[in-house]
């Protein structure tokens, strides 16, 4: 594995988070929540009708995952990261919710890259595809909320040394237009990049 | 004529789910490790480094390659001379995928309704099954678990009948260009081009089934398959997205005759957990 890697330790504060940039390779350890599609879905309009959340998200991590269900024996099972701008509509709230750091797979539109920088949060991916070595950085699983949703509950983990890259930093930087234009050699124009419907 | 059970049809599919879940195919394998070797972005190669060693532990410790198991993709080839007896093949393969997702500890993903009953299946049936008639005594299973990261990012166009390849390269591109990180790359990308709307997208599908690197046998569509790959290797996606030079490893395309108005294109995009096993019975 790379030497340069950054070790996170959790919770987060304001001057780790401060001194990531987009492009490093970072390891997480201590504590963090999974929370997908649904699970946002129901924290929000939870959050909407006054009633108190399940989970205190401030400073929290939130990790994009639907693991495979965990053999005999173990704690989870293939636990890669789910694309995140599905979770576009919802991230904004999330912020304001006091969430710091989220890992998912693949960019993030243009308003909400503009929400993690104004919130002093950052973004970054876990490779997309690689849920059983991101399996051998979790030690622990308990499920802490919305059972009901199956693999998309919300579920407590304990990382230790899970690897992730930072893609958007607290300081408004894109890893994925930068890394595209630094290495793009065709003459075509790069499109704009739209929010999924 | 053969006469194969149904019961025999359910093992087979069973079996087919878990190994292609667990094990990515040596040429996939092998065309990643070789992208090393020629991936100019230093957090590129660091990703590479990480599939790699994903598909080690998937393999020795019994874990799915990704946590998305996909949607069940079942092509079946059935020779004109084969009796299946014992029941209905479909019956007997929608058994096997549910077999296969429970004994393999797999994530079932499949909703009863798209629109609002979007309740999990619970056995990640149905599959998506599609059936040909062939000459022969045999029947061919072919099993993709589709996942839906680059399953969502297929696209298909009809353009003007004269617009010809460069028509093709350009839509692939922009589809590349505009997908980013969410179908994981590096990709395999398969193109259908002609026919109806359905059988473009058929063929770009089914076309993922072929080995990396395997071109089609025409050798003008062969040409075009490079210059495919080319352009898309120059838009600097990278692996995961974040800017390098591998984008994908393979383009399959596929042809087929067409309607005088018509110019039918479709992209079908595989990430780079290319699972697919087949098997003859």
């Amino acid at each position: 594995m790379s030497s340069t890697s950054i070790n996170v330790q959790l919770p987060l504060t304001d001057s780790v988070i401060s001194s990531l940039y987009i492009g490093q390779h970072i390891r997480f350890f201590g504590t963090i929540y999974t929370a997908r599609d649904a699970a946002h879905k129901r924290l929000i309009s939870q959050s909407e009708a006054g009633e108190e959340l399940p989970v205190n998200l401030a400073g929290q991590v939130i990790y994009y995952v639907g693991p495979t269900p965990p053999r005999p024996g173990g704690v989870i099972g293939s636990a890669g990261p789910t694309t995140s701008m599905r979770l576009d509509p919802y991230t904004p709230k999330m912020l304001e919710l006091g969430v710091k750091g989220i890992i998912g797979k693949g960019g993030r539109g243009p308003a909400v890259q503009k929400a993690i920088a104004q919130a002093g949060a950052f973004y970054c991916i876990a490779v997309g595809g690689t849920g059983a070595l991101l399996n051998r950085h979790i030690t622990n699983v308990e499920i802490v909320a919305y059972e009901d949703l199956g693999t998309e509950a919300i579920r407590k983990l304990e990382l230790d040394g899970f690897p992730a890259i930072v893609v958007n930093d607290s300081h408004g930087g894109d890893l994925l237009t930068e890394g595209k234009r630094q290495y793009r050699t065709s003459e075509r124009k790069i499109p704009e990049i739209k929010e999924l419907r | 004529m053969k006469e194969i059970n149904v019961e025999d049809i359910t093992a087979a599919v069973a079996q087919l789910a878990i190994e292609a879940t667990h094990f990515l195919p040596e040429d996939v394998e092998g065309a990643i490790r070789s992208a090393k070797t020629t991936e100019q972005s230093p957090i590129g190669i660091q990703i590479i480094d990480e599939i790699l060693e994903n598909a080690e532990i998937a393999r020795t410790k019994m874990l799915p390659l990704c946590q998305d198991t996909g949607t069940a993709v079942v092509h079946v080839e059935i020779g004109q001379n084969v009796h299946i007896t014992g029941g209905y093949l479909l019956d007997a393969i929608n058994a096997g995928v549910e077999k296969g997702y429970d004994d393999g500890y797999l994530r079932k993903s499949i909703v009863s309704q798209p629109l609002s009953k979007r309740t999990n299946t619970k056995t990640n049936t149905p599959a998506v099954i599609h059936t040909d008639i062939v000459t022969g005594e045999n029947l061919k299973i072919m099993f993709m678990p589709k996942g839906g990261g680059c399953e969502n990012m297929s696209r298909y166009q009809n353009f003007l009948p004269g617009a010809g390849t460069s028509a093709v390269t350009d839509f692939v591109c922009e589809t590349v260009d505009l997908s980013g990180g969410n179908p994981c790359p590096p990709l395999l990308i398969g193109v259908g081009v002609g026919g109806t709307a359905e059988k473009a997208m058929t063929m770009a599908k089914h076309s993922l089934f072929r080995k990396v690197g395997e071109h089609n046998p025409d050798p003008e569509i062969a040409t075009l398959e490079e210059e495919i790959l080319e352009a898309v290797n120059a838009l600097g996606v990278g692996p995961q997205a974040v800017g390098g030079n591998t984008t994908a490893l393979s383009v399959f395309v596929e042809t087929y005759p067409t309607h005088i108005t018509a110019l039918p294109v479709a992209v079908n995009i595989q990430c780079h957990s290319a699972r697919t096993k087949q098997v003859v019975l």
